[in-house]
């Protein structure tokens, strides 16, 4: 670490320290939940999971939190993620493997659209 | 930064209930289940709580755990983190974990300056505390203000010293910045040998770095470049975090020489502590600095003209540090919104003894005994009834249940016999004897008495003897009466604050508990504690 020469140096560190620390805080703007139920796990939810926290730092996302939850009954299309933004419907989107999760990250969180091909269910579960 | 975090409050009691085993078993396990890109197990300081167990807590969930053994962490690895089910039989709801979440402050107001970090923040990464506002107040000071304003914000903000005797901050400073010299210090006092307090240790522990940005910008203002944090020995974890942060704080840029690329440089180290009450002392403190026996000096001079190694010395309390960061950057007219006219900010109070919720609670200045007893420390333990309080530590007031409702600051000795010291409650339940806790009071005392002036040394002997007299039934008025000579010859002619303060504890029990010390001298204890000579001895039945 090379030592801090200025203010700017030091409101650099924090800016990028906030990015970490609002990830394990509850996100402001909404939740993105991958279902982690054993179903789910067998299906890939690991990767899934980590694809997502992975884009979320690639795309720059800061304001979502990353929630694991347990089976959401939807077994036989896991993994499954729910996309779940503060004025919006939840969005639960099915068979999420790595690659789509990385879309589902850059579409939905980052430019507001929803991936309508992956989509199995809306609203409450 | 992984998805899911397992918060361990890792402080010195959640310790000896094996706080770090069971860290290492949750990294362990989460190893083993093949989570460990997913899971990241960190440390923070105390929840500010008590609970029989170690508290977790899982996030972003937010779900607090009460771990009580090894069993316990494969349920929360094996339910929560792998099939993300939570652990109900475990679960502690978040409102008796932090009664500080937004939403509950207005409940209880609890207003957290000092702790503002404390149990949030992973007190060993020093980008968490830069994540919250950390070492601005610092960078502030170095680039826009000049010495003498720090010390005019600090005056202006009302800030007085938090280890207890309640000298305003911003005056000492000025008195050390107004001595010239070719060396200055800053010395923390963390020696909190008070019993009945660690909120001292709780915020080293908890918050590492906002007692280091407070010694800087005092060292900045008062134009220091050398400082000690002298560490009771026993806090093994507050030098373990302290000493992490002043390496982190190097590392950064943050201490050392050229501090964020200006002129200012300080050098910070820790000194440890061996034991000795009067060490908390300052001039005592001093002299176990130097390598000397802690003893007190005679003042004056006093520490901000002459202290270490002969030095202008600003020397003050871990929590008055920890405010100057938050003051700096809010303004002295911020802090004062908090609390009462002559004692400005907040005050961190420790709740011991008979209480429900033991435990350390942050609250404005000015609050009463009655809130922080049943407001925030939940009443009186076991259903039992009060008797009486003592208040400000081990050199502070007892009361009795008529003074519940005075508010606690530093004029609520002058103004009503009830002192505010270092932030101790000590709530005392009718199961006990005013005597009894007295003369464990007074040995305390006598213990720690350095034996260097007469009057602390032998008055506090005669304090015992008496009690223990009271406790057998054999005391007389006259002793009483000359208990009362013995505390204004204490306080007049005791060398240091030691023996000056022993008359606080010992004339509020005389004066307030006065129904019950002169039970005694008629042989009887109402609570039956005291065994009683006066009364006819049992014949003794020997068997061989
Ligand atoms: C016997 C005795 C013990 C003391 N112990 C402590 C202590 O453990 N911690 C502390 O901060 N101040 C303690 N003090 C008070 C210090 O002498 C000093 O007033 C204080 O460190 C000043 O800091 P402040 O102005 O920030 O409160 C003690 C005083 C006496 C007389």
């Amino acid at each position: 670490m090379p030592k801090i020469k200025s203010l700017e140096e030091l409101m650099k560190i924090k800016e990028d320290a906030i990015k970490d620390l609002k990830l394990r805080q509850s996100g402001k703007r909404g939740k993105v939940i991958v279902a982690m139920g054993t179903c789910g796990i067998a299906a890939g939810a690991k990767e899934t999971l980590k694809a997502i926290v992975d884009a979320i730092n690639e795309f720059g996302v800061d304001d979502i939190a990353v929630v694991q939850s347990g089976c959401m009954g939807l077994c036989d299309v896991e993994p499954t993620v729910e996309v779940s933004l503060m004025d919006e419907e939840p969005v639960i989107y099915g068979n999420v493997t790595p690659e789509q999760a990385r879309r589902i990250v850059e579409k939905h969180l980052k430019n507001g659209e929803i991936v309508a091909d992956l989509v199995v269910k809306r609203g409450e579960v | 930064m992984k998805a899911t975090v397992v918060l361990v409050s890792v402080d010195s009691n959640s310790v000896l209930k094996g706080a770090r085993e069971y860290k290492n078993l949750f990294s362990q396990l989460i190893g083993e289940y093949n989570l460990s890109e997913m899971v990241d197990v960190l440390e923070t300081g105390s929840f500010g709580v008590y609970m029989d167990g170690v508290l977790v807590e899982v996030l972003p969930d937010g779900v607090f755990y009460l771990v009580k053994s090894t069993e316990d962490v494969k349920k929360i690895v094996e339910e929560h983190l792998l099939k993300g089910r939570r652990v109900s039989s475990l679960e502690v709801l978040p409102e008796k974990v932090r009664s500080t979440v937004v939403e509950t402050e207005e409940l209880v107001k609890e207003t957290r300056i000092v702790l503002r970090n404390a149990g949030t923040i992973d007190p060993t990464n020093i980008r968490e505390y830069i994540a919250n506002d950390g070492y601005a107040a610092l960078a502030k000071v170095l680039k826009e203000m000049k010495p003498a304003e720090v010390i005019e914000e600090i005056k202006k903000s009302g800030l007085r010293g938090r280890g207890g005797a309640g000298f305003p901050t911003g005056l000492k400073w000025e008195f050390t910045y107004k001595t010239n010299a070719d060396q200055k210090y800053i010395l923390c006092n963390a020696d909190e040998g008070e019993p009945g307090t660690f909120k001292d240790r709780l915020i080293m522990e908890g918050d590492p770095h906002s007692v280091i940005e407070g010694m800087a910008i005092a060292a900045y203002a008062v134009g220091a470049t050398k400082g000690y944090i002298y560490i009771r020995g026993e806090y093994y974890e507050s030098i373990r975090n302290i000493q992490k942060a002043i390496d982190d704080a190097y590392e950064y840029g943050l201490l050392g020489d050229n501090i964020l690329g200006t002129d200012f440089s300080f050098h910070l180290s820790i000194r440890l502590g061996a034991g000795a009450y009067i060490c908390g002392e300052e001039t005592a403190l001093m002299e176990s600095i130097e390598g000397k026996a802690g003893r007190p000096r005679l003042k004056p001079p006093y520490p901000p003209v002459s202290g270490l190694f002969g030095k202008p010395t600003v020397i003050n309390n871990v929590e008055t540090f920890a405010n100057v960061a938050p003051i700096i950057l809010n303004g002295a007219e911020w802090f004062k919104k908090y609390g009462t006219e002559n004692s400005a900010g907040t005050k961190v109070f420790t709740l011991v003894g008979n209480v429900v919720k033991r435990g350390l609670v942050e609250v404005p200045m000015g609050t009463t005994v009655r809130e922080l007893i049943y407001t925030f420390g939940g009443g009186v333990a076991n259903g039992r009834k009060l008797k009486m309080v003592q208040t400000g530590g081990t050199a502070g007031t007892f009361i009795g249940p008529d003074k519940l409702d005075t508010p606690l600051d530093y004029d609520s000795f002058k103004n009503y016999g009830v002192s505010i010291g270092s932030g101790v409650i000590l709530v005392v339940d009718d199961s006990h004897c005013a005597v009894d806790i007295g003369l464990n009071v007074f040995k305390f005392f006598e213990h720690e008495s350095c034996g260097k002036c007469t009057p602390c040394r032998e008055g506090t002997r005669v304090i015992i003897q008496t009690f223990e007299k009271l406790s057998k039934g054999t005391a007389t008025k006259q002793d009483i009466e000359y208990l009362w000579q013995l505390a204004e010859l204490m306080e007049k002619g005791s060398l240091c604050g030691l023996g000056q303060s022993v008359p606080v504890p010992l004339r509020s029990l005389l004066d307030n508990f006065k129904d019950e010390i002169y039970a005694h001298i008629d042989g009887k204890c109402p609570t039956g504690i005291c065994k009683m000579e006066t009364k006819k001895k049992k014949k003794v039945y020997t068997r061989y």
